[in-house]
């Protein structure tokens, strides 16, 4: 069964005229990576969020299922706490959050979700502590308010270090390579090949074929006008950083 | 400028006459009843700059008497209620009136007691100061509780004493019947170069019932007098509830306060600080946090009449319902109060389509090479915000309470005191299901 299933969905903006995902179909097996290029208005990160249960998109026809169980009208936290991560593009700021009192209370969530025991704060504080150790945040960034003040890069490794201790069963990356520089592109490489088991799956969504040279995807799909166009092995991303989105484009607005 | 109505004093004749007094505070009752018969009313809604934003008839129009003593609560009941801490020295006031079972003697350097017996020797010292602090002799709720002022507190911090214990002046308003009003009164000298703690609370022992508290605070800050104070305003919903603080600052003094105002219907923070010496600071922080139909209102003031002052407000308001808070500081920096910093800020939560906040802050300045800043915000939750924590397994109701704590942590961390500061985050954390989150569609 995949792990992600997504029918023919349309989506856009609530109450807006113009759907912006136009029949997209996509079906992500357990252990996967699948990447998820096209240009500017695409539709990605339309895609991302409406994975994710944004609640300013609206679903008009399909569905989407997660592990066999259509998740198409759950809230976010709904399809959180059932193993599905999103990457912001844009990570909130949130004043007077803590990262840890943040995330320890998206852990206990999940906890109580499964029905499993909550982790103690000493046990939990272990756990994080690592994970800003691999992730490479400075430990400084953790005591204050979430996001807040943190550079661009630092908003992103932050994003790692929350799916590095979440553990999702789907992670939804969203443009996180965008705006990093090589070091901290690295880190988040290292993170997702570390993370990688057969058990889990990524959706990298990007613009860039730069961060494909250092996480090796399964598959790779072009999206252009809310749709794939065009659907590949690794291969294709190479083909597209030569050759660039114009033919595909082109190939869309021809269909 | 428009003459204003004069205000109604009929309603409190008879309490006025009635009521018995040591002597001493006798001629101060007796002026401020005189001057009150000429007060502008602050019920008046037309060119009222004072009661601009705040409607008082809700509360002028309560046929409020004179709460006289009655049964004490214990002090496990109100250890619920209040904040406590038994190395407090705690003055408790029922009604307006000493209880001495619920107090605690001073010890320390510090003198601690009831208006009512003050000694000769300290009535001499108290009555340089009573009713002296800046304005309070002009503005109708100041006269109406120095016309009854009948006991209250008083505490003399002496020149040099460092008192590490904090005074708790702890006002209790206890079931009533019928409209209840008291006049909380307390005057506090801080000697020179002295360091003292302040705790002054207002709660009431029923949610239900209907009282007035209209107190009146006066710190007195000598030479390099340090004050760190705390007011609570923890009061029913059904409550009124108008504070005034007034503090004179003579040369290089320093008051840090901290208020935290939730509960009254109508509630009114009204503090004004003067700077009477070169050197003073002011440093003047709260949280208010309202809902359903209540109104809350911070009215601040700052006068920098000597050079080297640095004044500071920082207020944070939390609305939800159809509550309404008003946020109205001025600093004034007079002719020769030159070398003035002075910085004013009030940033609002708003958690439904229906809370609304006046925020004004505003500077007059008359002094060359000053540092002014002023700045305010109001602004409902952001649901991108909402959307990136519920996106991370947080509920709304959850990730909304998060963002409450979190948006008040910044003035509740401030706190000094861990008794006051358990108190308030318990407090907190009781409300917070009352403060829902409410989308406009």
């Amino acid at each position: 069964m995949p792990l992600l299933e997504v029918k023919d969905i349309h989506a856009r903006v609530v109450n807006a005229d113009k759907s912006i995902l136009q029949g997209l179909s996509l079906s992500i097996n357990p252990g996967e990576v699948h990447a998820i290029m096209g240009p500017n208005g695409s539709g990605k990160s339309t895609l991302a969020n409406v994975l994710a249960g944004r609640p300013d998109y609206e679903l008009t026809s399909g569905e989407i299922r997660l592990a066999g169980e259509d998740i198409s009208a759950l809230l976010p936290e709904e399809r959180a706490v059932r193993g599905l991560f999103l990457a912001f593009q844009y990570p909130a700021e949130i004043p007077g959050v803590r990262p840890w009192q943040f995330l320890k209370a998206s852990v206990d969530a999940i906890a109580e979700y499964r029905g499993e025991k909550k982790l103690g704060v000493r046990e939990f504080t272990k756990v994080f502590e690592q994970a800003v150790k691999e992730v490479a945040i400075n430990p400084e960034l953790s005591k204050r308010s979430l996001n807040e003040g943190f550079s661009g890069g630092e908003k992103k490794r932050n994003e790692m270090l929350q799916m590095k201790i979440l553990q999702p069963r789907l992670c939804v990356m969203d443009e996180t390579d965008s705006g990093l520089d090589i070091d901290a592109l690295k880190t988040v490489a290292a993170i997702v090949n570390g993370m990688r088991s057969p058990e889990r799956s990524f959706l990298i969504v990007t613009h860039y074929q730069r961060i494909l040279e250092h996480v090796t995807p399964d598959f790779v799909h072009i999206l252009v006008g809310g749709r794939i166009v065009k659907s590949g092995n690794s291969q294709l991303a190479r083909e597209l950083e030569k050759t660039g989105y114009e033919r595909f484009i082109k190939v869309a607005a021809g269909a | 400028m428009t003459t204003l109505t004069r205000a109604r004093t009929g309603p409190f004749a008879a309490d006025y006459a009635a009521l018995k007094a040591a002597a001493w505070l006798t001629p101060a009752r007796e002026r401020a009843w005189e001057r009150l018969q000429e007060a502008a009313s602050p019920s008046e809604r037309r060119g009222n700059e004072r009661w601009k934003y705040t409607d008082v008839r809700p509360l002028t129009s309560v046929p409020y008497r004179l709460a006289h003593a009655g049964a004490l609560p214990g002090l496990a009941e109100v250890k619920k209620i209040a904040p406590w801490d038994d190395a407090w020295t705690t003055l408790t006031f029922v009604d307006g009136h000493f209880a001495p079972a619920l107090s605690t003697e001073p010890t320390g350097r510090v003198a601690a007691g009831r208006l009512a017996t003050a000694t000769a020797s300290v009535q001499s010292l108290l009555e340089a100061r009573l009713a002296k602090v800046q304005a309070i002799d002009e503005e109708y709720f100041t006269l109406l509780n120095t016309a009854f002022l009948s006991d209250g507190a008083y505490v003399h911090v002496p020149d040099n004493a460092v008192e590490e214990r904090a005074v708790h002046l702890l006002f209790i308003a206890s079931p009533a019947t019928s409209p209840r009003v008291a006049h909380p009164r307390t005057l506090v000298i801080a000697g020179k170069n002295s360091q003292s703690k302040f705790v002054e609370s207002y709660v009431s022992l029923a949610d239900s019932d209907q009282h007035f508290s209209n107190a009146v605070t006066e710190f007195f800050l000598d030479d390099g007098a340090q004050v760190e104070h705390y007011r609570i305003l923890a009061e029913n919903e059904k409550s009124h509830h108008i504070g005034n603080t007034r503090v004179h600052h003579m040369a290089n003094s320093r008051f840090n306060s901290i208020s935290f105002a939730i509960g009254p219907a109508i509630g009114r923070n009204d503090h004004h600080a003067l700077i009477d010496g070169p050197g003073a600071e002011t440093n003047l922080s709260g949280l208010y946090m309202t809902t359903n139909g209540q109104h809350m209102d911070n009215n601040i003031s700052v006068n920098h009449e000597k050079p080297h002052g640095t004044s500071r407000q920082y207020y944070k308001g939390i609305l939800a319902g159809k509550s309404r808070a008003v946020f109205s500081g001025i600093v004034v920096v007079k002719p020769g109060a030159d070398k003035t910093f002075a910085d004013q800020k009030d940033l609002n939560l708003l958690l439904s389509p229906g809370a609304e906040v006046d925020t004004k802050p505003s500077l007059e300045i008359f002094a060359d090479d000053v540092k002014c800043f002023h700045g305010a915000t109001a602004g409902h939750v952001d649901l991108d915000t909402l959307y990136y924590m519920r996106s991370r397994g947080i509920g709304l109701e959850a990730a909304t309470q998060m963002l409450i704590r979190g948006f008040a942590a910044e003035v509740v961390e401030r706190i000094k005191l861990p008794a006051l500061a358990r108190y308030v985050e318990g407090v907190t954390e009781k409300m917070l299901p009352e403060f829902r989150l409410e989308v406009p569609k």
